[in-house]
């Protein structure tokens, strides 16, 4: 068998693999905290809960009414939105004049509740979600096993970032989206419900991350606490990569899940680190990160 | 009919008066707070009020930086672990160190630690700087986590507490509670001090309108840096005191749980003024022990999530903020 220094080949590339999955999750979450971001100029601290709330509700709608995967995929984000709807329309809109920092503060206590509730009810052992039958088995690739599932996880969270991508760059609806964020006055005065498009962006924001939780369910254990580690890294994700751009958000996403798969292979002990070893180095050489477009 | 002429020696010996009064008023409180913390531990359980102290010196190093100089960190939980950790680990492991040299170690290494982070944090602003504090403190709580000096998931037990000075006993609850008091209103009067002084007005201007701090020719960079390495000095010095107290240094101080908790404890008592994060941090530690006794012991979370909803929503200036308002309205 060939070695790369020192390791298997295909215990590098499986890791690798495993990297550019966890990769494809950190670009789903970091993009949903961009476009949020992008219009409210708010860093959704929820973030992380509203991904466990989309895995939650794949497996709850399962085990109660038997939903099946393809019908989560649709549904789970859609009623996450609607909740992140509710969520902007009742709370975040009621401090929209104040310091930024408020509706920061504000998501986070709307993490803590919502975390701590479902702790309460489903525990943090963790629910077991079955994995649909189609996705049973893989492609034997010469040099390693590559599961269904996960190809299929890279696949759709590729396809999802670039059609937000190009949703938000190239349509007209974006480029209301992008107007909004530049001058959210005289885009009312143009006879854009403004307020209308922030609440929408909100719910959109969150349907992503809920659409990258029912990805995850079969995947990973679903605890209502699988959110809050992940949102930090996510944070460090975004750092990196710059707040001004949505490609930037995606591209980097998927680098640090490869660091870190590479990391894993080579110097276990760091993996978990290693993403916010990059955001430190990054900060020196380039405080607006990699993409950053802002002063 | 002729108004009475204003005679403007009068108004400013009116003024002068009230700033009188209210001097007085602030004496009078801050005598009557004075003397309710030196007779509490008479009536309550040491230990319990040692723990207030402790929160409440890491409310008001948080507030020295987030209420005064407009800076949200959201990795203070670094600093109180690391001066935990450090004190906890010299003291377990050197017995010719006496209590206090512990402490003071501890607190130089927060100190420490805090002037990296500044350094690595202080060209962003606002969201953007509480983000990379988050994970500048994560990668602090991996540290931890994969170290061996701080016994790793189980924590450090069993830290003996030593004698202050090499004299006085600190295994007495009393002397103990003594002690961490004097530290604490040493340390209050410091923020005081800190907070009217010329440099304070500086801090409070470029919370206010920071691109006018710089064009009047504030190296403003520098004073918010000084800010962050005090706050994270005066945390850590909070951290070591806890890690004496409980003789006990665990994960649970480094986790970003702790960073949210001074956030909540700083804003419920009043973002930006010196009774605040005392009075936030009382009320919350109040509201965590009294939970965990009944039957709402599991809901403790969200229920604290619920009073960071509500303070963000309803009472933003916080409870001293809140009554001083009040005052001003009712009594001039």
């Amino acid at each position: 068998m060939s070695m790369i220094f020192g390791v298997p080949l295909a215990v590098l590339l499986g890791q690798l693999l495993i990297g550019i999955i966890n990769g494809a999750f950190y670009a789903l979450l970091s993009l949903g905290l961009a476009v949020i971001f992008g219009l409210l100029k708010i860093i959704n601290f929820a973030h992380g809960a509203m991904y466990m709330l989309g895995a939650l509700v794949t497996v709850v709608l399962f085990d109660a009414l038997g939903v099946n995967y393809w019908v989560a995929l649709f549904l789970a984000p859609l009623l996450v939105g609607v909740f992140g709807v509710l969520i902007e329309y009742f709370l975040l809109r009621r401090i929209a004049g104040q310091d930024h920092i408020y509706s920061l503060l504000l998501t986070f206590g709307v993490a803590l509740i919502l975390q701590g509730v479902l702790t309460n009810i489903y525990g943090v052992s963790g629910l077991r979600y079955a994995m649909p039958d189609v996705f049973k088995g893989g492609f034997n690739l010469d040099f390693m096993f590559l599961p269904y599932y996960r190809a299929w996880v890279i696949v759709v969270a590729l396809l999802v970032c670039f059609g937000t991508w190009f949703m938000i760059e190239k349509t007209k609806l974006g480029s209301y989206l992008r107007a909004g964020t530049e001058d959210s006055q005289l885009m009312q005065g143009f006879g854009i419900n403004v307020p209308l498009l922030v609440s929408l962006t909100y719910g959109f924001g969150v349907a992503l991350a809920a659409f990258a939780g029912v990805l995850a369910a079969p995947i990973y254990s679903v605890t209502p606490t699988m959110g809050s580690t992940t949102l930090i890294v996510v944070f460090a994700v975004v750092v990196i990569g710059g707040m001004g751009s949505i490609g930037g958000a995606i591209i980097t996403g998927i680098l640090m899940g490869v660091i870190e798969g590479l990391t894993k292979t080579f110097y276990p002990p760091a993996s978990s680190a290693v993403i916010f070893l990059v955001m430190v180095v990054v900060l020196m050489f380039r405080p607006n990160g990699l993409f950053g477009k802002e002063a | 009919m002729m108004s009475q002429p204003i005679n403007s020696a009068d108004v400013h010996k009116a003024m002068l008066e009230q700033q009188k009064s209210q001097d007085r008023r602030k004496m009078l409180l801050n005598g009557a707070l004075l003397l309710l913390l030196l007779a509490a531990p008479f009536a309550l359980y040491p230990v319990f009020l040692m723990k207030i102290l402790c929160f409440a010196l890491f409310a008001v190093a948080f507030n020295l930086l987030f209420g005064f100089t407009g800076l949200l960190s959201f990795g203070h939980a670094a600093f109180l672990a690391s001066g935990a950790y450090t004190t906890g680990y010299l003291l377990s492991n050197y017995s010719g160190l006496t209590t206090e040299m512990g402490i003071i170690a501890g607190t130089l290494v927060a100190t420490a630690l805090g002037l990296v982070f500044a350094l690595l944090s202080i060209r962003r602003q606002g969201i953007y700087f509480a983000m990379v504090t988050l994970a500048l403190a994560q990668l602090v709580y991996f540290f931890f986590v994969q170290s061996e000096f701080t016994g790793g998931e189980d924590g450090l037990h069993g830290i003996p507490r030593g004698e202050l000075f090499g004299v006085i006993d600190l295994s007495d609850n009393m002397n103990m509670y003594y002690f961490v008091l004097t530290v604490f209103i040493a340390c209050y009067l410091l923020v005081q001090r800190i907070v009217s002084s010329p440099y304070g007005q500086v801090l409070k201007a470029i919370k206010q309108n920071e691109p006018r701090a710089v064009s009047l020719g504030y190296n403003v960079d520098r004073y918010k840096i000084l800010a962050f390495v005090i706050s994270a000095g005066l945390t850590g010095l909070a951290g070591s005191l806890k890690s004496v107290v409980f003789q006990l240094a665990s994960l649970n101080d480094a986790h970003w749980h702790m960073s949210g908790e001074v956030i909540l404890m700083t804003l419920v008592g009043g973002l930006g003024t010196l009774l605040g994060p005392v009075i936030g941090s009382t009320f919350v530690v109040n509201v965590e022990y009294q939970l965990s006794q009944g039957p709402l012991r599991d809901w403790v979370d969200p229920i604290l999530g619920g009073i960071f909803v509500l303070t963000v929503l309803a009472f933003r200036s916080g409870i001293v903020g809140e009554i001083q308002k009040f005052m001003r309205k009712n009594l001039g």
